[in-house]
C-alpha cells in the first residue's frame, strides 16, 4: 500500500454555542476521528446531512482550526505549519466545492480565475497563459474560452473549471465536497470520470466527500462512514458495501434506491424511525442507539471502538452482524 | 378502459412558450400524457426538460405571459382556458400538490395540527371540531409521523425536515384527492429520509385510490414506486411506457444514454471502469436544436435526418412509445 500522504489523527471540533438565554451550549461536530487519504487512490465519506463530514473537510484543508487532534500532510502538522511551509503546503492541498456557482468570482475571466493561484504561488512565470490553456483543454473545456466569464458557462463546465483552479497548482490532495451534487445527470457522469482519469494521470489522492453512496462506490478504493460526528464504519470499498456490519451502513445503503424496478420491489428497505438527535446533545455510549434496532443497554453505556473485524474493515458497534447472518 | 370512462388526467399535444427578453423560450413541445386511475406515474427529466412546466399547467399554475396551446383533460374535462375560481374548486379537492421545498411551503407561526385542519376544512365545512382534529390525527398517522396527537400541537420549526415533508404529503392527500402531483418531494432530503417519505407515498398508493403524478431527475426513484414512466428531454417527450420496459427493454437513446450514466450502489466496478457519458450540453430553451431535440448528443444521429425531421412517438411495444427516427434501426 502507497503512503498517506494526509492522515488525520484524533480530530475533534466542538462550535460553542453563545446564546442570550439559556445555558452554553457545543455542538459536538467532529468527536475523535482517523482517516488516511493515500496517493492514487479515493477515500469516500459518506454520511448525511449534519453528520459533520463537511467540518471535517474543512479542518482537513485547515480552512477551521480543529479543537484537537492533528492532520498530517506529507508527514508533517499542517496545523504548526507557518510562512512558506505553509504556502507549500496549500499548494500540495486542495479543495474543490460543491456549488459551482457560488465558488466562482463572477467578475473575473476564467483565464484570470486559473492564473490567480499559479500568481500566488509564482509557479510558471513565463507561460501563464499557455499553461492556462493546457489545464482548460485537460479538463475537457474549449482553450479558446479563456476570456470568458463564468455566467457563460454551465454547471458542469463550471465545475470543471473548479477542478482545473484546483489542479493549476500541481497539489498531491484534493478534498472534493460534494462536487457533483448540484449537477445533471447526463453532466455528472462526465465529470466523475475526468476525476478518475486526473487521478491516474497524476497519482492525486482523493477525499471524496458525497452523500451519494452509488457514486462513492463507483469511485472510491476505500469507504467511511459518519454518523453524528463519529465514523461507525471504514474498510475497503466492496467490503463494506457487500457486507456491511454496521445497522447505520445497512440502512443507509437499503434507502438507496437502484434503477431496476425487479430489484427495488423485492428489496426490504430498512427505514429508520425517529431524527438525528442533536449535535448539541449526542446520545451517551453509541450515538446511533437511540434508532438502532439491535440497541442493548451497553450501548448506553460504553462508546464502541472502531475495531478491525476482517482486514481492513473495521466498525464501530457492540453488535456487528450482517444483514443474512 | 372503455369508452365511458376517459382517463383521469389526459394530456394532449401541450405546448408551451414563455416570451423572455432573449426571445421565445418553448419550455415544452407537444408532450402528452395520460395518469389513469389508480396509478403512479413517474415523469423524469433533468433540469430544463419541462416537467415542472408540465405540472404548473395541469395545476393552472403557469404565468399569464405562458403560450399554452393543447389540452388537459382531467377526468374528461378541460382545465385549460378556465377561470381562477374554477380551478381553486378542484386544487386541493380533486388534485392536488406537494412540492420540493417544505419550509417555505408551512407557515411558521401556526401549528402543524392547525394548518392541517385549516385545508380539510377548506373544502369541507361539515367536519365537528372533534371531527376534524380526528381527521388531523389520522393523516399524521398515515403518513408515519409517530405520537401524531402530541405533534399536531408543535410548530413547524420543531419539526425536522423529513418531517415537515411528510406534513406536506398530508395536507396533499387530506381530501383524498383524485389526483396527487408531487414535484420532486424527495429533492435535498437525505437517504433514509427519502426513503421514509417513498415508504409514505408507497402507502397511498397500497390503501387510498388516490393516483399519483410523481416528478423527479431519480430514475432510481421511479423503479420502485411507478407503474409508467415519461422521459422528458430538452421539453419534449422521448420515451413513455410501463416501467419494466422502460427499464429493461429501453428504446430512445438519451433513456439507454441516462441509465448508462448512472453509477450503481448495487455494483461490484473495476478501477479502470468508466461511466457512459452522454457527450455535449443541455441545450438552451432560446435555442433549441432543429429536428430532433437529443440528435446533437446523440450516438446514432443521421446527418440530414435527425437534424431536420421532428420525431413522433412510434410504438415499441405493448404501451410503449419513443420519439426516435431510427428507432426500427437502432433496436
Amino acid at each position: 500500500m502507497t503512503a498517506p500522504v494526509l492522515d488525520i489523527r484524533d480530530l475533534v471540533k466542538e462550535f460553542p454555542l453563545r446564546g442570550k438565554a439559556g445555558p452554553k451550549q457545543t455542538v459536538h461536530a467532529v468527536s475523535g476521528i482517523d482517516l488516511t487519504v493515500r496517493r492514487g487512490q479515493t477515500l469516500g465519506l459518506v454520511g448525511e446531512s449534519g453528520c459533520g463530514k463537511s467540518t471535517l473537510a474543512r479542518c482537513a484543508v485547515r480552512l477551521t482550526e480543529p479543537s484537537s487532534g492533528t492532520v498530517e500532510l506529507g508527514g508533517a502538522d499542517l496545523f504548526a505549519m507557518k510562512g512558506r511551509a505553509l504556502r507549500a503546503a496549500r499548494r500540495q492541498l486542495q479543495m474543490v466545492f460543491q456549488d459551482p456557482f457560488t465558488t466562482l468570482d463572477p467578475t473575473m475571466t476564467i483565464g484570470g480565475i486559473l492564473r490567480e493561484p499559479l500568481e500566488i504561488h509564482g509557479m510558471h512565470r513565463r507561460r501563464r497563459d499557455e499553461y492556462v490553456r493546457e489545464l482548460l483543454d485537460r479538463v475537457g473545456l474549449d482553450p479558446g474560452h479563456a476570456h470568458r466569464y463564468p455566467h457563460e458557462f454551465s454547471g458542469g463546465q463550471r465545475q470543471r473549471v473548479g477542478l482545473a483552479r484546483a489542479l493549476a497548482v500541481e497539489p498531491s490532495v484534493l478534498v472534493l465536497d460534494e462536487p457533483l451534487s448540484a449537477l445533471d445527470i447526463s453532466v455528472q457522469s462526465g465529470v466523475l470520470n475526468l476525476l478518475e482519469d486526473l487521478q491516474e494521470e497524476f497519482d492525486l489522492g482523493y477525499l471524496l466527500i458525497a452523500h451519494d453512496l452509488s457514486v462513492v462506490r463507483h469511485t472510491s478504493t476505500e469507504v467511511a462512514v459518519m454518523y453524528l460526528g463519529r465514523i461507525v464504519e471504514r474498510g475497503p470499498v466492496d467490503a463494506v458495501y457487500d457486507g456491511a456490519l454496521h445497522p447505520y451502513t445497512q440502512a443507509l445503503l437499503s434507502a438507496v434506491p437502484v434503477p431496476d424496478p425487479r430489484a427495488e420491489r423485492r428489496r426490504e428497505r430498512i427505514v429508520l424511525t425517529g431524527d438525528v438527535p442533536q449535535a448539541t446533545d449526542p446520545p451517551s455510549g453509541c450515538r446511533f442507539r437511540t434508532r438502532c434496532r439491535l440497541a442493548t443497554e451497553i450501548c448506553a453505556s460504553t462508546v464502541p471502538e472502531l475495531v478491525e473485524h476482517d482486514s481492513g474493515h473495521r466498525v464501530a458497534c457492540h453488535h456487528p452482524r450482517t444483514i443474512s447472518s | 378502459m372503455t369508452a365511458q370512462n376517459p382517463p383521469l388526467l389526459m394530456v394532449e399535444d401541450l405546448s408551451i412558450a414563455f416570451g423572455t427578453e432573449e426571445g421565445t423560450a418553448r419550455a415544452v413541445e407537444q408532450v402528452s400524457l395520460r395518469v389513469e386511475s389508480g396509478q403512479v406515474v413517474g415523469l423524469v427529466g433533468e433540469s430544463g426538460s419541462g416537467k415542472s412546466v408540465v405540472s404548473a399547467a395541469i395545476l393552472g399554475l403557469l404565468p399569464n405571459t405562458a403560450r399554452v396551446t393543447g389540452s388537459v383533460r382531467f377526468q374528461g374535462t378541460e382545465l385549460l382556458g378556465r377561470t381562477e375560481s374554477q380551478l381553486r374548486e378542484l386544487r386541493g379537492n380533486e388534485i392536488a400538490v406537494v412540492f420540493q421545498d417544505a419550509l417555505s411551503a408551512l407557515n411558521p407561526v401556526l401549528k402543524v395540527g392547525d394548518q392541517l385542519a385549516e385545508a380539510i376544512r377548506v373544502h369541507d365545512r361539515s367536519l365537528t371540531k372533534k371531527q376534524l382534529h380526528e381527521r388531523v390525527v389520522e393523516l399524521l398517522d398515515l403518513v408515519g409521523i409517530s405520537a401524531p396527537e402530541q405533534r399536531a400541537g408543535l410548530y413547524p420549526h420543531e419539526f425536522s425536515g423529513g418531517m415537515r415533508q411528510r406534513v406536506l404529503i398530508a395536507m396533499g392527500i387530506a381530501n383524498e384527492p383524485r389526483l396527487l402531483i408531487a414535484d420532486e418531494p424527495t429533492t435535498a432530503l437525505d437517504v433514509t429520509v427519502q426513503a421514509q417519505i417513498l415508504e409514505v407515498l408507497e402507502r397511498i398508493r397500497d390503501r387510498t385510490s388516490t393516483s399519483i403524478l410523481l416528478i423527479t431527475h431519480d430514475l432510481g426513484v421511479l423503479a420502485g414506486l411507478a407503474d409508467r414512466v415519461v422521459v422528458m428531454y430538452a421539453g419534449s417527450k422521448v420515451e413513455d411506457g410501463p416501467v419494466e420496459p422502460i427499464f429493461y427493454r429501453t428504446a430512445h437513446p438519451y433513456t439507454r444514454g441516462l441509465l448508462a450514466s448512472l453509477p450503481r450502489v448495487d455494483r461490484r466496478t473495476d478501477r479502470t471502469s468508466r461511466l457512459y457519458r452522454i457527450p455535449g450540453q443541455l441545450p438552451n430553451p432560446h435555442s433549441r436544436p432543429e429536428g430532433c431535440v437529443f440528435h446533437p448528443r446523440c450516438p446514432h444521429a443521421q446527418a440530414a435526418r435527425c437534424d431536420r425531421e421532428r420525431p413522433q412517438p412510434s410504438v415499441v411495444g405493448d404501451g410503449h412509445v419513443a420519439a426516435c427516427l431510427r428507432i426500427e434501426e437502432i433496436g
